[in-house]
C-alpha cells in the first residue's frame, strides 16, 4: 500500500479533529464525575454537559432545553419516530421517502409490522422529494413526516424548508435526519420539529449525537431508567462524548465559510475529472448537493472490486454495490433514483472532509482512470472509449 | 467482511484473464442485474495419449473481489485437466483452494464452477457429443435459475430502461 493513504470516505465517518480530542481529554481522566451526583465532581460534569447543550442549541438557533443527547443519529431517529408513535397511539400513518437512511426506513418498517401505514414517497432522478407529494400524502391520522436533510449516498439536498412549512400548515410533526447536512449546509430549524445529528460525521467521536425536540412535541422514551435528559433518554451521560460533540460542532460552524467552499470546489473538480472517463454517470444532483459527497457509476465494472482496487492504491472510498451489502441488494437510494441496475452495481461514493487536500483529490483523479481501465479489461462488458 | 490473503492475491494478480484467441467453447453464467457475470473460455486439444484436455483457458468477469478471485482460481484448477477431471471440479474445490470465502460470497465460487461446467457443456454440444448426465443436470438447473432471476428482475429492468 502507498505510504500515505488517502481517506475519501468521510460520509462513513470522519477523523477526530485535534481540538475535539483536546476538549475531551479531561473527561477521560480528572473529570470523571457522574453528572447526576451532588458533589463537586458531579457538578463539574453537569456543567460541562449543559455548556455543550447550550452551544449546540446555538448552532441551529433553538433553546438548550430542546436538545436531547443520544448515542448517535440512529438512536435519535428511533427516538423521534418510535417515541412519537408511542406518545400518540391514535396516529397510525407515517410519511417518509424511499431514500432515507436505514435508521429511519427500518424504524418505519418496524412500526409497519405492528400495524402502522407508511407512505414511502418516490423521488425524482436527482433524488429530490417533491414537497407537493408530501402535501398529498398527509392524512388526518398522519403521525409524522420524516425526510432527510441531505442524502448520505448521493448528496442530494432535500427541500426541508418547504416540506416543513407544509407540515406546519397541516399540524403534522416534521422530523429530519441531518446526519450528513448538519454543519455543512443551512438547516432551517424553524421549519423542523425533530432533527437528528451525529458527532462522528463531524470530526467528532463515535457513539454520541443529539435529537432536537421542539418544545411542545411529546415523545415517549425508548429507554427506561433514571430519567436523564428530561426523562427522554435514561442512562448516565457520555460526558466526554457530549463535550467532544459540542467541540466538533463549534469547529464545524466556525470554519464553515472556508471549508464548505473548498469542499464544493473539490466536488466540481472530481466531477469534471471523473466524467472524462467514458461510460460514467453522476448519481444525484450536480448543484443541489451537500458539498462533500459525490457519487458516480462506472459501466462494465462492479463497485466492490473498484473499492478494493482503490484501497490497494491507498485510496479509501465506498460503494452502493450489491456485492458490498450484507443482503446482496444494490443500494435502495440508487434504485430509487432509477439508476439502471447494471450501473447501480458499479457505483462509487467519494466523500471529502475538512482534512482533504487538493493534492489528494488530484491523486485520486490520477489513479481512477487506470483502475477503471484495469477492471474493464477483465470484464465481459466493453465500454467504447 | 474479511477476505483471505489468497483471495486478495488472486484479485490483485488474476491468472488467465481476458478473452482467449481461438477458443473451442465459452461458458456464460450470471446476470448483470445481480452483479456477477462470468464468461469462461476453454481451448480443448488432444494430448499425447489422445485424451481431450483443456490446453488453455481464460475468463472475463464483471463482479466483486470474490468473483474475480474465483474466476482466476477456477482457471488455474482446470488448466491442463482432462474433461472428466475438469467436470469433477466443484465450487467447494474453488473456495477451499482460496482458503475459504466469506459465507455471503460462496455463490461466487458456485458461479466459477458453473462457468467451467457450461464451457464444457457448450464444447460437447458443439461437437455433437454425448453429454454426461451430471453436466446436463447442472446445465438445466442453471437455465431454470436464470429464468427465475429474469422474472424477479423484470420490473426492475423495465423501470430502469433508460
Amino acid at each position: 500500500m502507498d505510504p500515505d493513504p488517502i481517506y475519501l470516505d468521510n460520509s462513513a465517518t470522519t477523523p477526530l479533529a485535534g481540538e475535539v480530542i483536546a476538549s475531551m481529554e479531561p473527561y477521560f481522566s480528572d473529570e470523571y464525575g457522574n453528572a447526576s451526583s451532588l458533589h463537586r465532581f458531579g457538578r463539574r460534569a453537569h456543567a460541562a454537559i449543559e455548556e455543550a447543550r447550550a452551544s449546540l442549541a446555538e448552532t441551529i438557533g433553538v433553546e438548550p432545553s430542546e436538545i436531547v443527547f443520544t448515542s448517535g443519529a440512529t438512536e435519535a431517529d428511533n427516538l423521534a419516530i418510535k417515541g412519537l408513535a408511542f406518545a400518540h397511539p391514535e396516529k397510525r400513518h407515517i410519511v417518509t421517502s424511499r431514500i432515507e437512511h436505514h435508521a429511519v426506513l427500518h424504524a418505519c418498517r418496524w412500526l409497519e409490522e405492528r400495524g402502522y401505514e407508511v407512505t414511502y414517497l418516490d423521488v425524482d432522478r436527482a433524488g429530490r422529494v417533491e414537497p407537493e407529494a408530501v402535501k398529498e400524502a398527509i392524512r388526518d391520522d398522519t403521525l409524522l413526516v420524516s425526510i432527510m436533510a441531505g442524502n448520505n449516498e448521493i448528496g442530494t439536498i432535500e427541500p426541508i424548508g418547504e416540506i416543513g412549512e407544509i407540515c406546519k400548515e397541516r399540524g403534522v410533526p416534521f422530523h429530519t435526519d441531518a446526519g450528513q447536512a448538519y454543519g455543512k449546509v443551512d438547516i432551517p430549524a424553524g421549519s423542523v420539529d425533530l432533527l437528528s445529528v451525529s458527532a462522528h460525521k463531524l470530526n467528532g467521536p463515535k457513539g454520541v449525537g443529539f435529537l432536537y425536540v421542539r418544545k411542545g412535541i411529546r415523545l415517549s422514551p425508548l429507554l427506561s431508567g433514571g430519567g436523564h435528559e428530561r426523562g427522554l433518554r435514561s442512562g448516565t451521560e457520555n460526558v466526554p462524548g457530549i463535550v467532544g460533540l459540542a467541540a466538533a460542532a463549534r469547529l464545524a460552524f466556525s470554519e464553515r465559510e472556508t471549508v464548505v467552499p473548498r469542499l464544493r470546489g473539490f466536488r466540481e473538480r472530481l466531477i469534471e475529472g471523473v466524467m472524462r472517463i467514458p461510460g460514467v454517470r453522476l448519481n444525484g444532483d450536480r448543484k443541489e448537493s451537500l458539498p462533500h459527497i459525490v457519487n458516480f457509476s462506472f459501466a462494465g465494472i462492479e463497485g466492490e472490486s473498484l473499492v478494493m482496487r482503490l484501497d490497494e492504491r491507498g485510496i479509501a472510498a465506498s460503494t452502493g454495490s450489491a456485492c458490498s451489502s450484507p443482503n446482496l441488494e444494490p443500494s435502495h437510494v440508487l434504485v430509487a433514483i432509477r439508476v439502471p441496475l447494471s450501473m447501480a452495481h458499479g457505483s462509487l461514493r467519494i466523500s471529502t472532509g475538512r482534512q482533504t487536500t487538493e493534492e489528494e483529490v488530484d491523486r485520486f483523479l490520477e489513479v481512477i482512470p487506470s483502475v477503471v481501465e484495469e477492471l474493464r479489461a477483465i470484464s465481459p462488458f466493453k465500454v467504447e472509449g | 467482511m474479511m477476505y483471505t490473503e489468497k483471495v486478495i492475491e488472486h484479485f490483485r494478480n488474476p491468472r488467465n484473464m481476458g478473452k482467449l484467441e481461438g477458443y473451442s467453447a465459452v461458458g456464460k453464467v450470471g446476470n448483470i442485474v445481480c452483479g456477477d457475470v462470468m464468461w469462461l473460455y476453454i481451448k480443448v486439444e488432444e494430448d499425447a495419449e489422445g485424451r481431450e484436455v483443456i490446453s488453455d483457458i481464460s475468463w472475463e468477469t464483471f463482479g466483486c473481489t470474490a468473483a474475480i478471485a474465483t474466476s482466476s482460481m477456477v482457471s488455474e484448477l482446470a488448466k491442463g485437466k482432462t474433461l472428466p477431471e475438469a467436470i469433477a471440479i466443484t465450487n467447494q474445490d474453488v473456495a477451499s483452494e482460496l482458503g475459504g470465502l466469506p459465507p455471503v460470497k460462496m455463490h461466487c465460487s458456485a458461479l466459477a464452477a458453473d462457468a467451467l461446467n457450461e464451457a464444457i457443456y457448450e464444447y460437447l454440444k458443439g461437437h455433437g457429443r454425448e453429454i454426461p448426465p451430471v453436466l446436463k443436470r447442472r446445465h438445466e438447473r442453471l437455465e431454470a435459475e436464470m429464468k427465475k432471476l429474469e422474472e424477479r428482475y423484470r420490473a426492475f429492468l423495465e423501470e430502469a430502461g433508460s
